[in-house]
């Protein structure tokens, strides 16, 4: 080709939106948007306010485990908060978000004008809210177990037959169960969306091969959505049919399967962990190399360690039932599987550092929490090992150590990616920079609370603290790190509400971001801050990786390596 | 010693003892000890036999226990090292390659990857988990597939919510919440072999310093087996949610000495005393709802539903672990369960004074 550069459209400034419309218009047109820009967000807020709403429940919790005997809380409504903590968590508050984030970037990053059906988006986002307003209306309208008090009490994965209709006699569950039902209705419409986009609306010149690796991990995250939500749907249809035709699937008292409902909730609660753990991979991808100042170290494997971790996922989930009694030989199965999704997670890990190794690390707050990721994350992932050794589990299984693993995955990984990201994205999404000062206030703050909350929580899990009472004996030798543990809450919930501050603060006062304050690479910085509703006013053809690269360097264009 | 596969030693208490293996030990609970930085916390993590009031999984009394410690310093040591050195790059490269206020403003050389390197830190972590997986298949093996000797004593543990029953069959009697095993001494090892069933909701059987936990799943049929090497009580919990009040489902483990245990067995399998100083208490139990959930041995009453009370008196706690067995508590429990087990099943009885006070002598007089 005689032009060796992208050949990158001008840029078209969007004309100013009317500002001086009514509430109810305004309203109005965010209710009926089909653009992916407005879901995305729209996503990203509604996770947030259940991630709140779960902190809060989070946080009494902690208040009640914080000395031994407590009476702050009755056992009922412990159970209540633990229940929809971690329902609202991982159903309404990380899928929203990570759907917010792939909603919002994949379009803009692949050069396309919109997902590939916007309806379709429409419709999975309001599924979704469907589904945590369900969920959440139980309190007003639910029975729990012995039909005493609202809200689902069954714990998170609810296991049979306590949700049979012998031990829960109320409604609350049925609201849990059409609550997650309705919103995989959603999660399948946008993970088929997404998977549709990036298969099909990719601009000129971006082959598979030169796709970010934001976009790769969110394909295989959509892959796996629409794996793992079909047998969630199913056994919630058929704990319907338990429920009220009078099924016997997982009703023991009739000849059910406790086994079997434990079997369909992990082939989908596996694939889940990575479902939420992908995004968080992909935001930290695309931020570490823009400042580290270097094209990420190993793509092609960076790649195949997504697909394989992808592939891998959907063959490990027995490993939370190593104590139901499997033979030797199912147990020893899911040990090997469960470690050797070690292997490809430790490649990203290796290659994120080998990003930044020579590199000019620029410590803005967007990086400093994907170091935080990167430490955090090797953590949780050594504590994964350990749980993989079956006989190991089965002393740690449901016990504090485990609750410590998954909140160091989920807190100390996907948590610090989205806010990696918000810091991140937040210029281009809104058009102004948030504010550096409140941000680090916000990092440490929540990183000093982190640790404070979820190093200590190992301890009480080796010392044979079992997940899921309200309360326990002085006598136990727990108290003292339960304490450590709640004084961290303190810490983490301060360092949320200075980051909602911020973002909010800076929404009005912040500095203009400009279309590209960070000297990034990918396409999504080749538009306005926010873009257009159309994105681009001209397609964008591209020749490698990083097309905003080969714009700012045609001495020494990426293309020519790739 | 009772037989286990022969091709796997492990299982062998006194192997562990070797040179070689204490080496190991000695890095590993090192290794151990600096991970969690818990050196002070004084008794919990020290490495003293015998029972203790915290159920410490790194303090183990049992066989399975002391398998799965010696599998988890292993494991640990692997882990602490891998972390070492990959905090180590991690914090390398954070802080060798920041941007610097000297900087010339130059972007730094593009690297985009390097095959040997990238291979290195494939192989390596492949050859980590073939090691951790051969460590693990081996304790799976020696505990799950381990084999009984004729004299180990049989337990039926059924899971209630929330409190545990024990049906001893080759006794043929059935107490509750508090399990009594005879110690078992290496040199002629009685283990006890327990069978785990579930009466409604999923339960779990965890006693740390014991075994590692096995659920109590309905329909379907769990076993484990400890052999407890010293005498004294061991404490542990339910540890899958059945309800609510999982909390209080404690288990509490007695092991006796074989002189103390074949002692409590031939108490056990005595008939509930009978004494006519108590006999107006006996009507009022058996006059009331109490019979239909609980058994008294010797007495018309024999219901299923609730702990088996013809021999209370020789246990130290009552609901499950939930209080001391005292007069008060007694009383307390009859006329309020809530007030020490919110949630629980058992009903409040609603006796006034004159019944009540007889009915916690007779309680009383169940030794």
């Amino acid at each position: 080709m005689a032009d060796a550069q992208p050949i990158l459209p001008a840029l078209v400034i969007s004309p100013e939106r009317e500002s001086s419309r009514p509430l109810v218009q305004v309203l109005h047109d965010w209710m009926v948007t089909v653009d992916h820009k407005r879901l995305g967000l729209m996503y990203f807020s509604y996770g947030i306010v259940f991630l709140v709403i779960g902190g809060v429940e989070a946080s009494i919790m902690r208040a009640q485990l914080a000395v031994a005997n407590n009476h702050l809380v009755s056992p009922e409504v412990f159970n209540r908060l633990f229940t929809m903590h971690g329902t609202t968590m991982i159903f309404f508050a990380a899928m929203p978000i990570v759907f917010g984030f792939a909603n919002y970037l994949v379009p803009l990053m692949i050069g396309a004008r919109d997902m590939a059906f916007p309806r379709l988006n429409a419709w999975g986002f309001w599924m979704s809210a469907l589904g945590g307003i369900i969920l959440y209306f139980s309190f007003i309208g639910g029975f729990g177990l012995y039909g005493a008090g609202s809200a689902p009490d069954v714990g998170w994965f609810a296991y049979a037959p306590l949700t049979s209709p012998a031990f829960s006699v109320g409604h609350s569950t049925d609201y849990w169960i059409v609550g997650i039902l309705v919103s995989g209705f959603g999660s399948i419409a946008t993970a088929l969306n997404v998977m549709t986009t990036i298969l099909c609306l990719r601009c000129p010149g971006m082959k598979l091969s030169r796709m970010p690796l934001f976009v790769w991990m969110n394909s295989v995250m959509a892959a796996l959505v629409l794996v793992a939500i079909g047998p969630l749907t199913a056994a919630q249809l058929m704990l319907l049919i338990d429920r009220y035709l009078g099924g016997h699937f997982f009703d023991t008292q009739a000849g059910g399967s406790a086994v079997i409902w434990m079997h369909f909730f992990w082939i989908f609660g596996h694939p889940e962990v990575y479902i939420l753990v992908l995004p968080a991979f992909a935001i930290v991808s695309e931020v570490i190399p823009v400042f580290s100042r270097k094209p990420i170290f190993g793509y092609s494997i960076m790649v195949a360690a997504t697909v394989s971790i992808g592939f891998i996922s959907l063959g490990v989930w027995a490993h939370h039932l190593f104590t139901i009694g499997m033979t030797s030989y199912a147990n020893a199965f899911f040990v090997a599987s469960t470690a050797a999704i070690a292997v490809p997670t430790g490649i990203k890990i290796f290659n994120w550092v080998g990003t930044m190794w020579g590199g000019k690390i620029i410590y803005q707050v967007a990086m400093l929490f994907c170091v935080a990721f990167l430490c955090q994350f090797l953590i949780a992932g050594l504590t994964g090992i350990m749980l993989s050794a079956a006989p190991f589990d089965w002393q740690l299984g449901n016990s504090y150590f485990v609750v410590a693993h998954f909140h160091y995955v989920i807190l100390g990984g996907i948590v610090m990616a989205v806010f990696a990201g918000t810091y991140y994205w937040y210029p281009k999404v809104i058009g102004k920079m948030m504010n550096e000062t409140l941000g680090k206030w916000h990092f440490w703050l929540f990183v000093i609370g982190f640790h404070l909350t979820f190093d200590f929580m190992h301890i009480p899990g080796l010392l044979g603290m079992p997940r899921r009472i309200y309360t326990y004996e002085a006598s136990r030798g727990w108290e003292i790190w339960n304490v450590i543990i709640s004084v961290g809450v303190i810490f983490q919930a301060i360092g949320v509400l200075l980051w909602v501050a911020n973002v909010i603060w800076s929404y009005y006062k912040g500095e203009i971001a400009g279309n590209d304050p960070w000297d990034a690479w990918t396409l999504e910085w080749h538009t306005t801050s926010p873009p257009p509703d159309y994105n681009y006013a001209e397609i964008p053809v591209i020749r490698s990786r990083r097309p905003l690269w080969d714009l700012k360097h045609p001495e020494d264009p990426d293309w020519k390596y790739e | 010693m009772y037989t286990r596969p022969t091709h796997c030693e492990t299982a062998n208490p006194r192997r562990l003892n070797r040179p070689a293996k204490s080496l190991l030990g000695h890095i590993a609970s090192a290794a151990l000890l600096s991970l969690w930085a818990v050196a002070w916390s004084g008794p919990a993590f020290a490495s003293t036999a015998g029972p203790s009031s915290t159920p410490s999984l790194l303090n183990p009394a049992s066989t399975p226990a002391q398998d799965i410690y010696h599998l988890s310093l292993f494991v640990m040591a692997i882990c602490l090292g891998i972390f070492l050195v990959v905090f180590s790059l991690i914090v390398y490269a954070a802080v060798k390659y920041r941007k610097r206020p000297t900087d010339d403003g130059h972007e730094p050389p593009q690297i985009y990857g390097s095959n040997q390197v990238e291979l290195a830190w494939t192989v390596i972590p492949i050859l980590i988990v073939v090691v951790l997986f051969l460590a693990a298949a081996r304790v799976i093996h020696a505990v799950e597939d381990a084999q009984f000797p004729p004299n180990a004593i049989e337990v039926t543990a059924i899971g209630h919510q929330f409190w545990w029953e024990f049906q001893y069959p080759g006794y043929g009697f059935v107490t509750a919440n508090e399990l009594h095993v005879p110690v078992s001494d290496l040199s002629h090892p009685t283990p006890t072999h327990i069978v785990l069933l579930s009466a409604d909701t999923d339960h779990s059987f965890w006693v740390p310093q014991l075994a590692g936990k096995i659920d109590l799943i309905p329909n379907r049929r769990n076993e484990m087996w400890i052999d407890p090497h010293d005498v004294g009580h061991y404490v542990g919990q339910c540890a899958q949610y059945c309800g609510t009040q999982h909390a209080k489902m404690l288990l509490n483990v007695m092991v006796d000495s074989p002189e103390d245990f074949a002692k409590w067995t031939q108490q056990q399998k005595t008939p509930a005393v009978m004494s006519d100083q108590v006999i107006a208490g006996r009507k009022v139990f058996e006059t009331n709802a109490c019979m239909n959930c609980h058994t008294i041995t010797g007495t018309i009453a024999n219901g299923k539903f609730g702990p088996d009370l013809t021999h209370l008196m020789s246990r130290t706690t009552i609901a499950a672990g939930a209080a001391p067995n005292t007069q008060e508590n007694l009383r307390l429990w009859v006329e309020q369960p809530d007030a020490i087990k919110p949630g629980c099943l058992m009903p409040a009885m609603q006796l006034d004074e004159q019944d009540l006070k007889p009915l916690v002598a007779y309680l009383m007089s169940l030794q």
